[in-house]
């Protein structure tokens, strides 16, 4: 694939993988299918985990209410 | 018991790609209906609902099967045309996969022709930290009272910290609404454009807040003439960090939006 940048040894971002492979992709349902719907929650606790290891980084809960303000 | 992860959905391949998926498995294709999906075979025992969900909440188990899904999208993506599907999508068996494409056929195949030959390419907007110059300005613009008379030292002081936080809240939809015109560019340089939720600075590993996160679907011709115009735009905006990613395989634009 040509990209149009040129920094294709860098490592591509979880946070923007995140963003493609949760909230979008083809979404086939159907009784067979089990599907992760609850995005909201997996940011959630995954901005929980980022805090807990970052020392010094606010609580989690404060976080996300500073977010949606 | 195992059961089936969809990586994606892919016109007849050639070949398999040789990416291991999530669970180290190899990846086999499923036909029917001229589509192929294609699918590994995982341990359900660690890849249905509860146990996938329990991964997904720690760091290096969500790292490793987001990095692996992906892994095979974009091997899938290089080698042909790919519909990613959304991470975690699991069927009970090939037989339900392979209904499944015959059920969906011409939805899949009307997606694939829409990404065939072009790529997703992700523009992020930050606001940049404003000159604080600029706030003291505009600090000392409001400096005096308009009634003539006397000022306090503590009326002096409310009436600077509320000028300051007027220019941060002019500063704050100035960045907004530049992010709308950077967003109507770009669109206009792509075949079509969605707007994800801006992400959180700290996930981002940014201080400044994201006033954009966009997607864009480019011809693959036009990759070089896309990240010109980024360019160009960066030049314009001034107030705004941009910054490129990609090309992805076209995650953002398989489900047809409604309105």
């Amino acid at each position: 694939m040509t990209s149009p940048q040129a920094r294709p040894d860098q490592q591509i971002a979880l946070v923007d993988l995140l963003d493609r492979v949760l909230a979008t992709g083809v979404v086939v349902t159907g009784d067979v299918t089990i599907s992760i719907a609850d995005v909201d929650l997996i940011y959630l606790s995954l901005q929980a985990l980022l805090s807990s290891v970052r020392p010094g980084g606010p609580a989690p809960a404060s976080a996300a209410r500073g977010q949606s303000s | 018991m195992r059961g089936i992860w969809l990586y994606g959905v892919t016109p007849p391949l050639p070949r398999m790609p040789a990416t291991e998926g999530v669970a180290g498995e190899p990846v086999y294709p499923v036909e029917s209906s001229g589509l192929t999906a294609i699918v590994g075979s995982v341990p359900l025992a660690e890849f249905a609902e509860e146990a996938l969900r329990r991964k997904l909440d720690d760091m290096a188990s969500l790292e490793a099967i987001v990095r692996a899904h992906h892994g095979v999208v974009d091997a899938l993506a290089r080698l042909s045309v790919v519909l990613p599907a959304r991470l975690g999508t699991l069927y009970r068996d090939d037989e339900a996969v392979s209904a499944m494409l015959a059920q969906r056929a011409p939805a899949l195949s009307t997606a694939l022709r829409r990404v065939t030959g072009r790529a997703e390419l992700g523009v992020k907007a930050y606001a940049r930290p404003r000159d604080p110059g600029a706030a003291e300005n505009a600090a000392g613009n409001a400096e005096g009272n308009p009634a003539g008379g006397e000022d306090t030292p503590g009326m002096a002081y409310l009436r600077r910290r509320r000028a300051q936080l007027t220019a941060a809240e002019e500063a704050q939809r100035k960045a907004l609404a530049d992010a709308d015109c950077v967003h109507a560019a770009l669109s206009r340089a792509a075949v079509a454009a969605r707007r994800h939720r801006p992400q959180d600075p700290r996930l981002a590993g940014k201080r400044e807040r994201m006033v954009l996160n966009g997607a864009y679907l480019v011809d693959r011709r036009d990759l070089t003439r896309f990240a010109d115009t980024v360019g160009h735009l960066t030049g314009r905006y001034r107030d705004l960090e941009l910054e490129l990613t990609g090309p992805w395989p076209p995650y953002s634009f398989t489900v047809e939006e409604a309105g």
